[in-house]
């Protein structure tokens, strides 16, 4: 796929060069994603509650991949981790969501050249960090697995994921570089 | 990103006030993120220079986990939350 990835551009803007296929990939991608990290159901009726986005439903998610993209904070203190998320869950997955949105709407806009602002820019680096937190939780990539899975046979069912989760990878690398201060 | 502790703060349990400890962040390391994007995180959250930045990023690496921010609980609270905005696995504890 592509071998362009993104640039800084000689303006100093961010610039991502896709093919319609890339771009096609992309939307189903983030859009995929606003669905898996949107909070799902209603908070309850309760306005304090609902001004402060406090969610008392939320829990550690049963999903690995879900439960890599919204962590616990405390990691030996159970009660302090489900009282931090009920407190911080729903307002962190809709930070998710408003990346990936954003990221959908520079492509929307843009044809095979997709410029965009450096608060643009931020957003795609989370979003690209999410898709491959997510595929790589579905992968069961590891510090030891990654070398079998570059090597998986044709006929193995991962090996669509895996080389999207390699794409991605060279994306992230590349816009990484782009934004580095 | 160094910031000055207050004693403004009411402690957040009677623990805190007869153990004077800082709070610390500690990042974790995972087979996803990439060096460069961790060592990213770390100068534009923290405001870390690079030279720090990759210093912690390695220690994630090499010892799996770094302590990268020390503080209130509050102010831990935070930052484990912006680490979790970015994709990178952070828990906060009471520092040793």
């Amino acid at each position: 796929m592509a071998v362009y990835g993104f640039r800084r551009g000689v303006t100093g803007r961010i610039v991502l060069r896709v093919d319609e296929v890339e771009k096609g990939l992309l939307t189903a991608l983030l859009t995929q994603l606003v669905e898996f990290v949107e909070p799902d159901g209603e908070l309850p009726d309760d306005p304090l509650a609902q001004l402060v986005g406090i969610d008392p439903g939320a829990e550690t998610p049963d999903d690995p991949a879900l439960a890599r993209l919204f962590p616990d904070a405390y990691h030996d203190d159970p009660e302090a981790a489900a009282e931090f998320r009920r407190f911080t869950e729903r307002s962190l997955r809709q930070t998710k969501v408003a990346n990936a949105t954003t990221a959908l709407q520079t492509l929307a806009r843009s044809g095979e050249k997709v410029t965009l602002t450096a608060d643009e820019a931020t957003c795609w680096l989370g979003a690209i960090t999410d898709l491959r937190l997510a595929l790589g939780s579905r992968l069961g990539i590891s510090e030891e697995s990654l070398e079998e899975l570059a090597a998986l046979p044709d006929d193995d069912p991962r090996v669509a994921t895996y080389h999207v989760y390699d794409w991605l990878t060279f994306l992230q690398e590349s816009l990484v570089q782009s934004v580095m201060p | 990103m160094t910031t000055a502790p207050t004693d403004l703060e009411r402690p957040a349990s009677a623990e805190d006030a007869v153990v004077d400890r800082p709070w610390i962040t500690i990042v974790w390391n995972d087979p996803v993120n990439l060096m460069s994007y961790v060592t990213y995180v770390f100068m534009t959250y923290f405001k870390y220079p690079r030279e720090k930045a990759e210093r912690l990023m390695m220690q994630v690496h090499n010892d799996g986990r770094a302590v990268v921010s020390n503080g209130r609980r509050e102010e831990m609270e935070r930052d484990v939350t912006a680490m979790h905005s970015y994709g990178l696995w952070a828990t906060l504890s009471k520092g040793d």
